[in-house]
Parts: C-alpha cells; structure tokens; sequence
C-alpha cells in the first residue's frame, strides 16, 4: 500500500511544481517584462496635480481705501460626489451639516444643487466635482467639529481661505461698478485659458463691473502642487510645487468717500423728488469726474450690497437683484443708463451753430413757439423773451431759439441727401458735432458694460426705419387715427431727416438719449479746453509687493471741432446759467467767490411721464478740474432735482456751506497710494485713507 | 585577516554537527517500536543534545531553516506593511512588528512542543486537535463569534486577543482523515467503502462550519485536503472516480441552488478580469498587481515602497503580504520567498515519502498539499491568477492564529521526520 501511495505522491510533486513555476513564471512577466507600465501606473496612483488658487487682488481707492479687499475665512464647503456616495444619496449627512452650521436645509441644498436649464440661482455653476463652498463664515469651533468628525461628514471640508470682501459701506455704493465674482463655468475656462482648480472651489472670475474688466490682472496665476496621496486619497507630503502668484492690486481714481456721498446725495434727491410728488422718480445716476477723464465717483440708484454674490446668492435676493420690480439694482445707470438730455444738449447745438456760422450775438427771436414746416413747436414758457444773442439763450435755455438755427441749418444742410433711403447718407451738420462731443457711441470706459447712447444720425434714422418699416406698415392708416398717420408717414419715408427730427434733436430730445457718463465727458472736452478723453476708473496696477506695474492714463479719443473762442463763448454762458440763469435758484447763496461753477440745466420732456431732470456742471469755471453730471428721470425740472443734488456734491469736494472737504484744498490726490511691507496700505501724503 | 577569522571553526554550524546524520540501522519490527520514551530524560543537557538518539540530531534542518527565513522575511515586511500608517496615526510604528515576533516565538514554542510528541501521543491528539477545531468553528457561529474585515471566523478572548479556528481546523482535519484512512485495522491493503465514509464525514463536518461562516479560501482549501488527502490514501481508482463525479454533481447543485452568496460569485469572477471594477472586488487584485509589477528586478527596497507607505492595497500586511514583497524587494525577493515556499513542500513531501506508514505519509503530504494550496492561492491573487479570497500567506502574513497553526504543522512533519528517521 505504501508503494502505491508513494507513486500516487510523484503526482502531487508534479503539481506541486506546476503551481510554483505558474508564479515564478507569472511574476517575472509582471515585474521583470511589463514591470515598466506597473511602475508608471503605480507613479499615477501615488500623486495628484492639484492647481493652487492664487490670492485675488485688492480694489483701492485713490487715497487707499479698499472698494474690494481680501480676508482669510473658514469656508466650509462640499464635495458633491463624495456626498452622493452615502448609502441614503447624502440627505442625512446634509441634514448634520445644515444643523452644525445653523443654516436652513434648503438653503444649503439650493447652494449645492447644479445649475441647468431649469434650475435658476442659486445654484453651483462650477464642475460638479469642485468643493462647493457653503459657508464662508465658519467659527472655528464648527471648522473643528467637521474636521474632527470627518466620518459623519465625509465629502465636506473647512478650510482657511482667502474670501473677497466688500468694504462697507463703500461696497454698497459703488456696487455696479465694482460688479461680482462668481464661479467660472467651462466657456469662461475655455474663452480665457484659464487653468481651473479642482481643489477649493474658489475658483472664481469677476462677472461685471472692474472685477470683470480688470479680472486678468487681478485674479493672479495659478500655482500648481504635485501631491502624494495614499489610498483614501488624503495628502502624505508634498512632492513638488510651484507657488501661485498673487493678483496686482488695482488703485482707482475712484474716491470712497466721495462715492458714498455722492450715492447718498442722489439717493437723497430721488427720495425728495418721490416726496414732492413724483412717485415715477427711482432712478437715477450722478457722475464726478476729472476734467482729464478720471472717474472720481459713479453713482447709481438703485444700489445693493455685494456681499450677497459671496456664499452663494439666494433666489429672492437674485429675483431683486435682477428684477425691475425693485429697480433693476443689478444695473450701472451711469453707463447703461440711456436718458434723454434734454437743454444741457444745447451746447453741442450752439458749438454746431458757431462752427456753421451762425452769428454769436444773432439776434435771435425768443417766441412762445414757432411753427416748423407746418407743426407748431413751444418754448418751456409762452412769453416771448424778444431778441437775444446765443449767450442768453442758453443763459435763459430758449428752446425756439434752437429751433430755428436747426430749421435753418436742416434747409442749407443737403436736404436732398432725405431724398433716398441710403445707409451711406452724410451725417447732418448738427449730429456731427454731437458726435464729435462722443455721443452715440460707447465712451470706452474700464468697464465691461456701457450703453452708446443715441445720435439720430441719417444712417441711424435708415436702420431704425428698416428695423421697424414692416410694424409701421401693417399698423400704420393714411386715414386713420393720429397715431396710426404717424405710422403711416414712417412706414413711407421713415428714414427722411425732417425738419420736425432736426428741431426736436436740437434740444436734446425726440430720438437723442445720452448716458450720464457720455454727458460728464463731453462737459469735461468742453471745460478742458476741447480734448475728449476716454474715462478711466483705473489709476494703476501694483504688484502685491507695492511695485508699479502699469499706469492707466485716460486715452485721447479726439478733439472738439470748436474753435477756442467759441468754447470761451459757451462756457461764459455757462457761467451765467449758474449766476443769473436757470440755474441761478438752485444756487442762491452758494459761495460763488469761493468756487464759479459753469453749468447747465436740462429738463427733457417723455412722452406720457414727468421730466428728466438733468444737471451738467464743471469748476472751477477760470480752470475746470471737475465735472459733476446729475441724471434722475421722471422727477421734474433739471433745475429741481439735479441741480441741487449737484450742488451738494460741489460743497463735500470744496468743503463749502458746512460740509467736510473731501479732499484737501479741492485737489484730488496726485500720487498713488503705496504698499508697505508688511502689506498695509498707505496714502499718499497729506491724504488721510479711511480704512 | 587573522581578525576576520576570529569565528573559528565553530562559526556558521553548530558545534559537533557534522553534516549528515549518520544512518542508523532498523532496530526491531517493522512497527509498534517506540522511540527513546521521554526525550526529556533527566541527562546532561549537552549530552541529551549529543545524544544519538537526540531529536536535535533528527530534525530536518533544511526544513526549519527554510521556516525561519519565511518567518523572519514575513515579520520584516508586516513591519515595513504597518510602519507608516502606525507612525502616521502617532502610535508606535513597531506595534505590529512586536506583536508579529511574539507570535513567531509562540509559533516556535508549539512547533518544538508538537515536534517533541510521539506517534502514539500524536495519535491520541488528533481527535482531540479536531474536536477542538470544530467545536471553535461552532463557537464561531454563536454569538460569541466576531467579525473582523468582513470575515465572520473569529471569536474575541478576554484581554484583546482573537482566534480563528479555520485556521486549526486545517491542521485537524489533515490529522484526522490521516488517521481514518493511513491506521486501517485488520491489515487490510487500501481503505474501503468505510473508511472512504468515515473519512468523507470527518471533512464534511469543519467544511459544512466554514461554509456556514462562510469563509470561501478556507472551503476551497479544505475541499482540495480533502481530495488530495483521500486520493493518496491508495483508494481504488474507482471509489475515487465515483467520489469526482459525486463532487461535479454536487458543486452544480450548489450553484444551481444559490449556496454560494453572490459576492461569493463575483469574488470568484472578479479575478478573471480585475479592471472591469477597480473600486469594487477588483480593486484589492488591481492595486496589488500594479505594486508587484512596480517592484520590478530588484524593488524599492525595504521600506521603502511607495505604495506600501500610501496604504494603497488593502490587507497588506495580512493577506496581500506578498504585494509588500513585490513592490520593496522586487522580482528577486519575490522569487526568493517562492523558492523558500518550495524547498518547505519538497521536504514536507520528502518526508511523506520516507515516512514508514500511511498516517505519517497522509498527514505529511497533507501539510504539503495545504501549505503549496494555500501559497498557490494567496500569492496567486496578487498577481491576477487566482479569485481574492481571505487566505493568509504561510507563515509570512501577520496573524497569530495563522503562524501558531503553520507552526504546529511544521512540528507534526519534524515528528514525522524523527519517526522515520529511526528507520532510514
């Protein structure tokens, strides 16, 4: 039996053998043959290429004060996909997280969910696979509890990291202009070859306002970490890393003081304007600005506080924010504003008129009306004020005057050019020159979005025709009622320049509408001797060490064709609006000796609604250093509502009739605020910043 | 040089070894001769050591070497496998390399005991041995049963300790269906029809409690034993055909009535193609080859493997020890704990071979066929050959259980080794 056994033993020998030279075998193809691959998937498994948010760059004011600062915060956030992965899908974890934070479930749940097609803010617009930040004011004790606690709440993160914050109450005021930041979504990665960080969720790019326009300089460049990982994925050391570079810090020419006295000044006026029965007046925009094209304030009411883009925005605050049931506070009306100018259009008509050449001292007829190829068109007052020179029309604002020069000029000007409908048609002698002043066209300011405004060129007329002909000729009746005439004319000849066009433009309304920044602008060409700067908001770039990176000069965009004498002309008028004109009420016992103001006022009828009242204004009159343009539509009279609004923000720049001088001597500072060392912002000298 | 030679003669053996034990003439019957009584006779201890009858003079050197070269590579590498999460975690990083050399010590001190045991004694053991083990795989299943990484097969001692009782099972059933078929009475030539049922109610008993844990590594390995042990056991060819195609039958019954859970399924489909799931049954498999394979020639090198020190495979310094091999010490320390494996089975066999009768030759190759099973499987699964089933590596992986079991074999053999030896 033993012997059969034994044989029955070589078997296993055999097998035995098999089986150790399968192994052998097998692994001298896994580690010496194919080895190289393992090696290379093993390098793969054990690192993670991270990108390193950089720090975002800092919005100054001229004197320093931050608009837009950084501070580190807790930020809490969550890994959507981590959380999915809970055996219940994550509501429970959520429910711990949204109790630990002390915040609602759904709000926490609407700032995780993704954005779609049917889903509308708030909502994560980044990668589903980024941490969605969900708290960026975590105390330390929450931050530690989730740290701590990493099994019941797997997927979530607290982590100190640098959160943009809006310096109050300056945030407040120049909110549109500062605009926001949100989460970048995959066009943006693709439109700006940005590098994404899959990493900390605050992967944000500035969505309006300077924070768009500047957001290349701004946002800094990414760094880059190559990191070991184990198993579950946690960081054992860091293999190499290239460190993110912080964003320059961008200085404005804005003053924040002067930003919020101005948006409070406008907002004042409004609420006065609501108060004296115009309950339509809830709008509005004030601008001041250097006569060199520096943008030193640009209010716009409207506002909202910023800070709510941060966290994550919730659904009413968005419906708010962008909703005209509260005023579109979402919109700049500085820029995007389209008003209609009404009487401070009149010096483009006057400077149009001496460059054709109209006479200076006329005289001119001043009538209750005058009737213009057939219709009848009134003065603001039925008197006849009797014959008077350009100087006291625009002292006085005489609308007939104005009338007749552009009659005059519609019958000298190639009325045959009205004969064609033609997209090449010459531009009339008076819209010329409006457009020489930069209107009907984007100033090119620093900012992402700006209205052109509108010139009724011949061009613009054959565009606006051809875009409205076909509902102008299905509704339009040669009998019909006096609409329907109207309409049946423009269906007709709807790009011919009539006359009625040409005298209505001449005052600033029917077709023309400005933005208060193109009207701030063409006063400032006028005040400063007839160059038409492009605004600038931004003064400089400095690195995060304090080192200048690049100055920002307003450009030159062109000059008035205007001769000298003729800008001396207008402007004394202007002087004279504001001592003995129609300005003169709004300014009684303002300190004029301390501080000539020239100026005009400007109240454009809309149909079916109150006025907009309009204020343009520039001084010192001897050497215009500042322009202040106050808009507010559907308040009343120009010299109503915007002048003195004007008037207040003349007195905190001066420092006159009891108010504190914004800036010392009336003179904005020249130089830069400077980094220090240690990162801490110091004025320029003899300015005091207000942090 | 003179310095270097400081040794002497005496260094690298052990003084009076001179090689080869000299072969002693058959003294007496062919069986029932007992050897020497108590080894421990009250004598010198160096003349006890001397002695020509000593056990030390008997033991299969070879065989113990080989043992502690695994055991002392296997605690190298549970130090090096648990050294950086230890360290990480702030414990002391040698916490399991202590534990696993107590272990070792242990293990030792139960191989020299079961080797010291004489046939009679060993005889009187092994049902003892296998009621144990089966009554600890009962107790397995009551409450008193923990589960640890998912297995249900251990049961929890007071003061922290933890026994797995498959892992005695296989030494038992081993010793027991040795015993039923290698003692037959009456002088028949092979086993028949009775010991085949005897034999075949001994394993069903240990497998039906594995299976009811359900441990599949150990119901694979035990019905191989099984196979294996009752093949050798010189019964009729055809009692063993009819027993294969019984065995067929019955496993297309298992799987035609769901007996094997379906992780149990997948587990043992998963291997086939390990990337079709990294993150599921696969992923242990996956991570553990591309390890192996980073080793390439010569490895890392001890602790310092990468992905030893991330964690990345799971179990590794219990059942995927081997990884920890592949990556730190390369293809040749791999090769050389392979080559280490094979001289254990070709002595455990060579010791069947030369065992003088039936129960020493069954339980001699029945250790060989657990230990070159088990190896086979274990180091198979990290390398993509063979289904990932919780089967530790012998005497390489960290567990006591595991080492004490490996251990008490290695004894049996030695016992069996000095028996024959007697002999030769």
């Amino acid at each position: 039996m033993i012997p059969a056994a034994r044989r029955r033993l070589l078997v296993v020998y055999v097998l035995v053998a098999a089986l150790l030279i399968a192994l052998g075998g097998r692994l001298w193809y896994l580690q010496v043959m194919t080895g190289v691959s393992y090696a290379s998937a093993a390098a793969q498994d054990q690192t993670r290429t991270v990108i390193v948010p950089p720090v975002r760059g800092r919005i100054l004011d001229d004197v320093g004060t931050p608009l837009v600062n950084n501070k580190t915060a807790l930020v809490v956030s969550v890994n959507r996909a981590l959380v999915a992965q809970q055996s219940d899908g994550g509501p429970s974890e959520l429910h711990r997280l949204a109790k630990l934070l002390n915040m609602n479930y759904n709000l926490l749940q609407e700032r995780i969910r993704l954005c779609g097609p049917t889903v509308s803010q708030p909502c994560w617009q980044g990668s589903p696979y980024q941490p969605i930040p969900v708290d960026q004011q975590a105390s330390d004790t929450v931050a530690l509890q989730i740290m701590e606690s990493q099994r019941q709440f797997p997927g979530v993160t607290a982590q100190v990291q640098p959160v943009i914050h809006y310096q109050q109450p300056y945030g407040t005021a120049a909110a549109q202009m500062i605009g926001y930041l949100q989460p970048i979504t995959p066009q943006e990665v693709a439109q700006r070859h940005l590098p994404v960080t899959g990493f900390s969720g605050v992967d944000l790019v500035g969505q309006a306002g300077l924070e768009e326009e500047y957001d290349r300089e701004l946002r800094g460049i990414a760094g880059q970490q190559v990191l070991s990982v184990n198993a579950a994925g946690e960081v054992t050391t860091i293999h190499h890393q290239t460190p993110a570079v912080p964003g320059d810090t961008l200085v404005t020419s804005i003053n924040a003081q002067l930003q919020q006295i101005t948006q409070n000044d406008l907002q004042q006026a409004i609420l006065k304007a609501q108060a004296e029965g115009n309950p339509g007046a809830t709008t509005g925009a004030a601008v001041v600005m250097t006569t060199r094209g520096r943008v030193l304030a640009l209010a716009s009411y409207p506002t909202y506080n910023p800070s709510i883009w941060t966290g994550g925005i919730s659904t009413r605050e968005f419906r708010d924010l962008f909703g005209t049931a509260h005023g579109e506070p979402i919109l700049d009306r500085a820029t995007q504003g389209e008003y209609a100018p009404g009487s401070t259009w009149k010096i483009t008509s006057t400077a149009a008129a001496l460059a054709h050449g109209f006479a200076p001292a006329g005289p001119y007829g001043c009538p209750g009306a005058v009737s213009v190829a057939g219709h009848v068109f009134n003065n603001w007052t039925s008197s006849n004020l009797g014959p008077m020179s350009l100087h006291e029309a625009l002292v006085m604002s005489c609308d007939t005057v104005f009338y007749q020069i552009a009659y005059q000029m519609w019958l000298r000007d190639k009325p045959r050019a009205d004969v064609t409908a033609d997209p090449h048609a010459p531009v009339q002698w008076m819209q010329k020159m409006e457009l020489a002043f930069g209107f009907g066209r984007s100033t090119g300011i620093d900012l992402p979005e700006e209205s052109p405004g509108t010139v009724p060129t011949r061009q613009w007329l054959y565009y606006y025709w051809k875009q409205y002909k076909d509902y102008w000729c299905k509704h339009g009746r040669q009998f019909g009622g006096y609409i329907q005439q109207i309409e049946y004319d423009d269906c007709q000849s709807g790009y011919v320049w009539t006359p009625g066009q040409a005298v209505n433009a001449s005052i600033g309304q029917g077709y023309v509408t400005v933005t208060p920044l193109q009207l701030a602008r063409a006063y400032a060409a006028l005040a400063n001797g007839g160059t038409l700067y492009t605004p600038r908001i931004g003064e400089a770039l400095l690195s995060p060490s304090g080192k200048l990176v690049s100055r920002i000069t307003p450009p030159v965009a062109g000059h008035l064709p205007v001769p000298q004498w003729a800008q001396a002309y207008i402007k004394a008028a202007l002087i004279d609006v504001v001592t003995q004109g129609t300005a003169a009420g709004a300014f009684a016992g303002f300190p004029l000796s301390k501080l000539q103001i020239a100026a005009k006022t400007g109240t454009a009828e809309v149909a079916g609604g109150q006025a907009t009242s309009v204020f343009a204004s520039f001084a010192p009159a001897s050497n215009p250093k500042y322009v202040v343009v106050v808009m507010v539509p559907k308040s009343g009279e120009g010299a109503d509502v915007s002048a003195p609004c004007a008037r207040q923000i003349w007195d905190s720049i001066y420092g006159l009739e009891g108010h504190k001088a914004v800036f010392p001597g009336g003179q904005a500072p020249r130089k830069l605020p400077s980094i220090a060392g240690n990162g801490a912002i110091v004025a320029p000298p003899g300015y005091a910043g207000s942090v | 040089m003179s310095f270097l030679r400081a040794g002497g003669p005496g260094s690298g053996r052990l003084a009076g070894y001179r090689g080869l034990a000299p072969v002693r003439p058959p003294v007496g019957g062919s069986s029932g001769i007992r050897f020497g009584g108590s080894p421990l006779r009250p004598r010198g201890l160096r003349q006890w050591a001397m002695a020509k009858d000593s056990p030390l003079r008997h033991v299969d050197w070879v065989l113990l070497i080989a043992v502690l070269a695994l055991a002392l590579i296997g605690t190298l590498l549970v130090w090096s496998a648990t050294q950086p999460e230890l360290a990480q975690a702030g414990l002391n990083p040698r916490t399991y390399l202590e534990k696993q050399l107590l272990n070792v010590v242990i293990g030792l001190l139960l191989m020299v005991a079961a080797s010291l045991v004489n046939y009679r004694q060993l005889r009187l053991c092994t049902p003892l041995v296998y009621i144990a083990a089966c009554l600890g795989l009962l107790v397995v299943l009551s409450p008193l049963g923990t589960t640890v990484n998912g297995a249900h097969s251990w049961i929890s001692l007071p003061g922290g300790f933890q026994i797995e009782p498959s892992e005695f099972a296989k030494i038992g059933m081993i010793l027991m269906l040795a015993l039923i078929l290698g003692d037959l009475r009456d002088r028949v030539p092979r086993p028949g029809p009775r010991e085949l049922a005897l034999a075949l109610g001994a394993g069903a008993v240990p497998l039906v409690l594995v299976v009811l844990q359900p441990d599949l590594g150990v119901t694979i390995l035990l019905l191989v034993l099984m196979v294996g042990v009752i093949s050798l056991s010189g019964l009729r060819l055809r009692w063993l055909a009819g027993l294969g195609v019984a065995g067929v039958l019955g496993g297309l019954a298992a799987w035609s009535m769901h007996l094997l859970k379906p992780y149990q399924v997948q587990r043992l489909t998963a291997f086939v193609n390990p990337s079709a799931d990294p993150r599921g049954t696969g992923y242990s498999a996956a991570q553990a080859k591309i390890a192996i394979g980073s080793g390439r020639m010569f490895g890392q090198g001890l602790f310092h493997g990468q992905l030893v020190a991330g964690n990345f495979v799971p179990e590794q310094h219990t059942d995927f020890i081997f990884s920890v091999a592949g990556e730190e010490l390369g293809f040749v320390g791999s090769i050389t704990i392979i080559a280490l494996l094979a001289i254990v089975l070709v002595r455990a066999l060579r010791i069947a071979a030369r065992a003088d009768d039936m129960f020493g030759l069954l339980a001699a190759s029945g250790i060989a066929i657990w230990f070159g099973v088990q190896s086979f499987i274990n180091i198979g699964m990290t390398i993509g050959i063979t289904p990932v089933t919780g089967l530790p590596l012998p005497f390489v992986s960290y567990g006591g259980s595991a080492m004490f079991a490996d251990m008490l074999a290695i004894g049996v053999l030695l016992a069996i080794h000095r028996r024959h030896r007697v002999f030769d």
